[in-house]
């Protein structure tokens, strides 16, 4: 974690985003680092877990993650966003090594992580799926779709971790957890940036679909 | 009598059980039609864009998703999933639809897709299968099936009295002097009652796949003529395939006239198939009329 700082400062462009303030830093840094069992060298392993970062925006955070973990080459950071760069403000899998979706278009990684946790289980695997969505994203439609399917057709190997860094339009009534729990997910609420709380809730037993809703001051 | 769609659903069906790949999904269109206790049976309910989305995590994870409901509901409400959550991610899938244009238009506008194809069309990579019979629809799928490539098969209640080969280009049926017909699916059997009724001196070529656009069969058909004159008549929205008529005949000085579903008006009408094939000029009347005109002379 310690040069995470570093990494994220090689990517200029798109100041509004300071490292510090980047929602989702804390959360892709206990993944990657205590989490997910995923390495360069298991990236095309079908029993790996699966992270979907379903929140494409600002992914500097994620690069800066990957970098560290070995995934992709430090390198690659300094010319992030020009023609011949794998890097773009909205990742894609295809030129990214360890990205698992390509993304940027809100509300299309829940469907898809239900879809990936569904396949873990027909191949009988072992491995997870983690999708990441903002709180902002969430109010995509397609999302409340895979909320409720996920629990109806009791995906229980996937956990969604909701960034809530107060960006909905119009919020949610009784909070983000409430809106998953009244369909049959476990729910947990922790302090976004509370490294422990974060891994706890990552890693509390499930039977049913998981959702981590992590808390973060709002940023502009 | 078996229609596209139960050609479609036993074909499905018995993939599924040799098949470790294959897995269905479906927003209750047709779920009945397959084993809901299946592991790799899965239907999301109403729910169209969690149905593609669920669809390309299932061909991420390395299987074959297959997935079905009525026209306008598979392809054009849930387009930008199809767009992103397929083609952006690079994965494969069938996709299957029934309903066609308008094959029951006492349903109204909502349930009429004619611009599905034209749709696809605007994405790479997309293989396109619009088959005239029940029985093409099996060979097509099961190689669709077989394959990791993205795949559209659109069904019809409209078929030809018979099945033609599939999967080789265009199949030429009859060949002629004063120019080309390229009938689509299940536009041929009233293209060659009106080529018939017209006497017209034409090469009409059969097409049951659409995309990959077999442009050296046109060519060909079009060099064995004395004029480089070309009528296509799709099920579709008119003009769909036009621009790849003219890539092909780019060399060529050549006349084009593209026929299927009118662009120009929505037609707020319900009726019979059979209706709004004659508003379109689909009918063998019509198509006769388009015949006679262009190839005159």
């Amino acid at each position: 974690m310690q040069r995470i700082p570093e990494l994220f400062a090689r990517m200029a462009g798109d100041e509004k985003h300071e490292w510090a303030a980047a929602s989702t830093i804390d959360v892709l840094w206990v993944l990657y680092d205590r989490v997910l069992n995923i390495t360069p060298a298991t990236a095309d392993d079908p029993d790996r877990d699966r992270f979907l970062l379903s929140k494409g925006h600002g992914p500097m955070a994620y690069y800066a993650v990957l970098a560290e973990k070995g995934f992709i080459d430090e390198s690659i950071l300094d010319d992030w966003t020009s023609w011949d760069s794998p890097l773009g403000q909205h990742p894609d899998r295809m030129l990214v090594r360890g990205a698992e979706i390509s993304s940027g278009s809100l509300g299309h990684g829940l469907p898809i992580a239900v879809g990936t946790a569904l396949g873990q289980q027909i191949a009988k695997s072992r491995g997870r799926t983690f999708v990441l969505v903002g709180d902002g994203e969430l109010d995509e439609g397609s999302n409340h779709e895979a909320i409720a399917v996920a629990a109806r057709l009791n995906v229980a190997n996937l956990t969604a971790i909701v960034i809530d860094n107060q960006s909905a339009m119009y919020g949610w009534p009784g909070g983000i957890a409430q809106r998953f729990a009244v369909e049959g997910w476990q729910t947990a609420e922790v302090d976004g940036r509370d490294h422990e709380a974060v891994f706890t809730a990552l890693t509390a037993p499930h039977d049913c679909p998981n959702v981590v809703v992590a808390k973060i001051e709002k940023s502009y | 009598m078996t229609t596209m769609r139960q050609a479609f659903t036993r074909t499905v069906n018995e993939a599924i059980e040799h098949d470790p790949r294959i897995t269905v999904v479906t927003a209750v269109i047709s779920s009945n039609e397959f084993p809901q206790e299946h592991e790799r049976v899965v239907d999301v309910g109403i729910r169209e864009q969690t149905m593609v989305g669920v669809a390309s995590g299932l061909a991420l994870a390395g299987l074959r998703p297959v997935v079905h409901s009525y026209a306008p509901f598979l392809v054009e409400r849930p387009y930008e999933q199809i767009k992103l959550d397929i083609g952006h991610q690079d994965v494969g899938a069938v996709f299957v639809s029934i309903g066609a244009s308008y094959d029951d238009p006492a349903w109204g506008r909502t349930h009429q897709s004619p611009g599905d194809v034209a749709l696809f069309d605007t994405l790479p990579g997309w293989t396109v299968h619009v088959p005239g019979h029940p029985d093409e629809v099996t060979p097509l799928l099961r190689q669709a099936m077989e394959d990791d490539n993205r795949v559209y098969v659109r069904l019809s209640l409209h078929e030809n009295a018979q099945a033609y080969p599939v999967g080789e280009g265009f199949t030429a049926l009859r060949h002629g002097k004063r120019g080309v017909v390229l009938a689509v699916g299940p536009m041929l059997d009233r293209v060659m009652k009106a080529v018939d009724s017209e006497n017209a001196d034409v090469t009409v070529l059969y097409a049951a796949t659409v995309r990959p656009f077999d442009s050296d069969g046109l060519r060909k058909a079009v060099q064995e003529t004395d004029h480089a004159d070309v009528m296509v008549v799709e099920p579709y929205l008119e003009g769909t395939s036009s621009h790849l008529v003219s890539e092909t005949l780019q060399q060529i000085p050549h006349r084009v006239r593209s026929i299927g579903v009118k662009r120009h008006a929505e037609l707020r009408n319900y009726g019979t198939a059979e209706d709004h094939d004659a508003a379109h000029d689909l009918d063998v009347v019509g198509l006769g009329s388009a015949v006679r005109s262009f190839f005159r002379g």
